[in-house]
């Protein structure tokens, strides 16, 4: 376990941001995560994503289902609500938690196991409902917490570290979310921050459920030879589709891109994702070509990576509800108690 | 069994086939009697079927009030033809049968102990409808004017009630209108009309409404301000979603700009409709979700997270027949200890017993208080007989400086005062935490979590800051006692013996202990209306000799549930129990108390 205390003094010449936070106001409490799990830069990327974005740390909600990632909530944001709830639920608490209070930002953390087993459900319904909030899996093709049993991710022919080789199909979360019309689905891995916390970031901002898998070694369990989710094998077959920069509404787009290959998306905000394609026959845009295209490379193999598909169009839940905009746990009882006289009123009809 | 049919004291019961629309016939003979100014209950014994199966419709009219199931039928409308030998059975000695003579019956088919009316109702309403439809359904009208003439129904009563229901619609208020004359005329053309018993005008029946108790439920979560809601579809419960929905788009719905100020989820399954619940209530919304039996077994891992980590929660439980899926459109209180100790580990689930649909509405709100109050989840226990029946119950009264108790959620402001706030301590003596929402204020924040914590919210494996958590959760228990609604007690000194019951059987309990004194055999009555018990129930049971404890289940829940948790001796509870899924009687309770009583007497 990784117990290296941080040091608690902030040097003055740490940067701030426009909260005049710096990024240490976004950690949390110290990982007990195995050293070097991928699970811990997941949780570095998502303190980086929060502090550049300014979010005021009080108005995100982090929730979680079991598993070693769904630990990590407790790792970042400590001014942050948290909610660790049950294996397999966290979209539903999210559900009713969004639902509630429309104003917060909502950050699920998830695993493989948590999302594409017990809780497939739970997550594929969130989707559908299109919930807004960010939902991260922290993919490594196994149970980490219950000591290496393989998921539904697991790839076919990938082998556990006693040896057993996995013979059924994996799921892959970004074809389902593909497939449910959700409208951000990113993949990531853990190894790469510098690709993780824009995507991150757009995540944060996109209207409507927000998809990031990263794939996040289990170093204990699923890191050797014959495992299609260890680091080396990721570094081997990865391959960026496309990379994303995350442009804040203030913020001026650097002309640096290469005319054609850049490919800025608005979001509801006004900030924008400028998308750099290295495959240029990619379009993000496209939903079949961008499912045709998952499933051709990972047919080879290949770990596609990058914002997948995004559409900004779609209508979120409470939009689909036509919720009022205040948060409903801070309506007056006043508006929400019909009174005495509508009460006899009503009864008429009951005699 | 209660004395023979007389004046305003009588059980009608029809025999149907579901799906031929004779439910809004009933309903409508039903409201006849309530508008008459007589005291009735129309009580719907239903397949688990979209159409075909058969149904029936028991009315029982009753000046004195007796509500519960009479379990005697004084006059049967047999207009299920597949039923008609077992409807035939059922009808009491001197009873009569009302049947389609439009086909013949079968010869054998016959009693001589009671009287036989055949009316040509397909025939009449062949000759006098066009469409096959309307055909089926008038046919269900027609005899309920015959009904009308055997019993001397005020008439104008029936065309002020098809006005009322069809309001707009005057094409059907005149074909509804034809339909019953045909049976009326019909029958006093051919019977002695009225019977030798009839419905006489009263007055027993002014500042009360006939509602069914999922409807009141409903009611009383949009009295109480809940917000949000999530449920997954399951009979008997259904109807409080939907009563809810159509009360908030009423009441809750901005007539311009058509927002909503209330979100209805309906889940992908129960685990997630209890989850939703949760999540809306750590939030700081008040939320609920409705379910029966099988809803409540999914909802068992994270009812047992809403009692450790202290989230309120309210759920409704209509209960319905068990085990597993059982008979979903039949009645039965066998949730109890399911849901006293759902889920896991050392659990324990505050529990409202509410008697009928006016209890529903006020306990439903005092769920909403006691969930927020104590920071768990609140289990209210009703049953299909409650829930979807229509019951006769005083006016629903409403106090508009009613204040709902949000409980110990702490402001920005008492936070900021406060300089620091830990989410476990046990501040105040009573066990109840603090708690604050997300959101609020920046020092706010603590984590929730379902595995082991410390008082200050903290992970812990460590067993003594385990244990203190777990012992204050248990002084938390004892604060409920104080906070749930007091048992309904009738307590003379005089007395040695009991009875305790629950929920839905009081109206035939009331009918048991009249009948007991009539037979010169007086008995004291406590009913629970919440689980953790009050002192009150203890108390009770310290003072009596013997005590009959009457449910409806074959397991003796409430009794076990006693024994448990309270100081009482096995042998002084004698279980009265009735679960073969129909409502409760007067009679089955009497079956087991009166022999009980002779024994004790020759012993
Ligand atoms: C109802 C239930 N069943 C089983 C478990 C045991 N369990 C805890 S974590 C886990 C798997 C977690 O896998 P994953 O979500 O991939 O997380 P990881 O540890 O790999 O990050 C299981 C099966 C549980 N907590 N609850
Ligand atoms: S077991 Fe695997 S997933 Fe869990 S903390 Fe260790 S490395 Fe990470
Ligand atoms: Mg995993």
């Amino acid at each position: 376990m990784s117990f290296i205390t941080k040091p608690k003094i902030v040097h003055p010449s740490m940067p701030r941001n426009a909260l005049g936070l710096t990024v240490r106001d976004y950690e949390g409490g110290m990982s007990t995560l195995c050293a070097g799990c991928g699970h811990d830069s997941v949780t570095s990327a998502l303190v980086q994503a929060a502090f550049e974005l300014d979010v005021e740390p009080h108005r995100m909600a982090k929730l979680s289902g079991i598993g070693c990632s769904s630990k990590t909530p407790a790792y970042f944001l400590k001014q942050s609500h948290g909610f660790n709830s049950v294996h397999g639920r966290m979209p539903s608490v999210a559900t009713g938690a969004n639902a509630a209070n429309r104003e917060l930002l909502y950050v699920g953390v998830s695993g493989d196991g948590d999302s594409l087993s017990i809780g497939m459900g739970q997550f594929v319904h969130a989707m559908r409902r299109n919930l807004d909030m960010l939902y991260v899996i922290e993919n490594n093709g196994v149970y980490g917490l219950t000591k290496g049993q393989f998921s539904a991710s697991a790839d076919i022919g990938s082998t556990a570290k006693k040896g057993d080789s996995n013979e059924q199909p994996p799921i892959d979360p970004c074809e389902l979310a593909l497939s449910l019309g959700c409208g951000y689905v990113a993949r990531s891995f853990s190894g790469d921050k510098a690709q993780l916390v824009p995507l991150l970031k757009g995540a944060m901002k996109h209207r409507g459920f927000a998809l990031v898998d990263v794939i996040s070694p289990c170093v204990t369990f699923n890191d050797h030879e014959g495992s299609t989710k260890s680091y080396q094998f990721t570094r081997d077959h990865y391959h960026p589709a496309i990379l994303a920069d995350y442009i804040a509404p203030s913020q001026e787009i650097r002309a640096e891109y290469e005319k054609g290959a850049a490919m800025p998306v608005v979001l509801h905000d006004g900030s924008q994702i400028v998308l750099r394609k290295t495959d240029p026959d990619y379009d993000p845009t496209d939903l079949a070509g961008a499912f045709a295209y998952l499933q051709k490379q990972s047919a080879e193999h290949e770990h596609v990576t990058g914002l997948l598909y995004v559409n900004e169009e779609g209508q979120e839940m409470h939009a689909l509800n036509h919720t009022v905009d205040a948060p409903l746990n801070g309506l007056d009882y006043d508006r929400l108690c019909p009174g005495s006289e509508a009460l006899a009123t009503l009864q008429e009809n009951f005699r | 069994m209660s004395a023979g049919p007389r004046d305003n004291d009588f059980t009608i019961k029809i025999a149907n086939v579901n799906g031929t629309g004779s439910a809004s016939a009933n309903a409508l003979l039903m409201k006849v009697f309530f508008r008459m100014g007589i005291p009735v209950v129309g009580k719907n014994y239903f397949p688990s079927n979209i159409q075909g199966l058969p149904t029936w419709y028991e009315i029982r009219v009753s000046e004195a009030g007796h509500l519960a199931r009479s379990g005697r039928i004084d006059l049967m409308v047999a207009m299920n033809a597949e039923t008609y030998q077992k409807d035939l059975l059922e009808v009491a000695p001197g009873g009569f049968l009302i049947y389609d003579s439009t086909w013949p019956r079968h010869k054998i088919l016959s009693r001589d102990d009671i009287t036989i009316l055949g009316v040509p109702l397909a025939r009449m309403c062949n000759e006098n409808f066009p469409t096959a439809r309307s055909r089926v359904l008038m046919k269900n009208v027609a005899y309920v004017g015959v009904v009308a003439a055997l019993l001397d129904l005020d008439l104008q009563v029936i065309r002020s009630s098809l006005e009322k229901t069809f309001a707009a619609k005057a094409n059907l208020i005149e074909a509804n209108q034809t339909a019953i004359d045909l049976g009326y005329q019909y029958a006093k053309e051919n019977f002695s009309c009225p019977l030798a018993y009839a419905a006489k005008a009263s007055d027993k029946t002014a500042d009360h409404i006939m509602i069914d108790g999922n409807t009141a439920a409903a009611l009383g979560c949009v009295y109480a301000g809940a917000t949000v809601a999530a449920w997954y579809p399951i009979t008997p419960s259904t109807s409080v979603m939907d009563g809810f929905k159509s009360l908030c788009e009423r009441y809750r719905r901005d007539p311009e700009t058509g927002e909503r100020n209330f979100a209805i989820i309906q889940a992908e399954d129960e685990l997630s409709a209890i989850g939703m619940v949760l999540g809306a209530s750590w939030n700081g919304a008040r939320a609920f979700t409705s379910t029966s039996g099988p809803g409540v077994s999914l909802m068992n891992e994270f009812l047992g997270y809403g009692y450790f980590t202290e989230i309120p929660a309210v759920l409704i439980n209509v209960q319905r027949c068990g085990p597993s899926t059982g008979m979903p459109t039949r009645t039965q209180q066998s949730d109890i200890m399911a849901c006293a100790y759902a889920s896991h580990g050392d659990t324990r689930h505050v529990l409202l017993f509410p008697a009928n649909p006016e209890e529903c509405f006020y306990m439903a709100v005092a769920a909403f208080d006691l969930a927020e109050r104590l920071q768990t989840p609140v289990i209210m226990l009703t049953d299909l007989d409650v829930g979807m029946n229509d019951w006769m119950i005083p006016d629903l009264k409403w106090d508009d400086n009613f204040v709902p108790d949000r409980g110990k959620i702490m402001t920005a402001a008492e936070v900021e005062a406060a300089g620091e706030f830990h989410r476990y301590l046990d501040s105040d003596g009573d066990g109840i935490p603090y708690r604050t929402l997300p959101g609020v204020h920046p020092r706010a924040a603590y984590f929730t979590r379902g595995s082991g914590h410390n008082m200050h919210g903290a992970y812990t494996e460590d067993a003594r800051e385990y244990q203190e958590v777990v012992d204050r959760l248990r002084r938390k228990w004892e604060t409920a006692k104080q906070f749930v609604p007091k048992p309904a007690v009738n307590f003379t000194e005089k007395h040695r013996t009991g009875i305790i019951s629950v929920g839905g059987c009081d109206d035939a309990v009331q009918e048991s202990r009249e009948r007991l004194r009539e037979s010169g055999i007086g008995m004291n009555y406590l009913r629970v209306k919440a689980f953790p018990f009050s002192d009150e129930v203890q108390e009770f049971l310290d003072a009596h000799d013997r005590i009959y404890v009457v449910e409806q289940n074959r397991d003796a829940q409430l009794r076990g549930l006693l024994l448990l948790e309270t100081r009482v001796t096995q042998d002084k509870l004698v279980p009265v129990l009735h679960y073969d899924g129909l409502p409760i009687t007067a009679d089955s309770i009497l079956e087991i108390i009166n022999p009980d009583l002779q024994k004790g007497e020759a012993a």
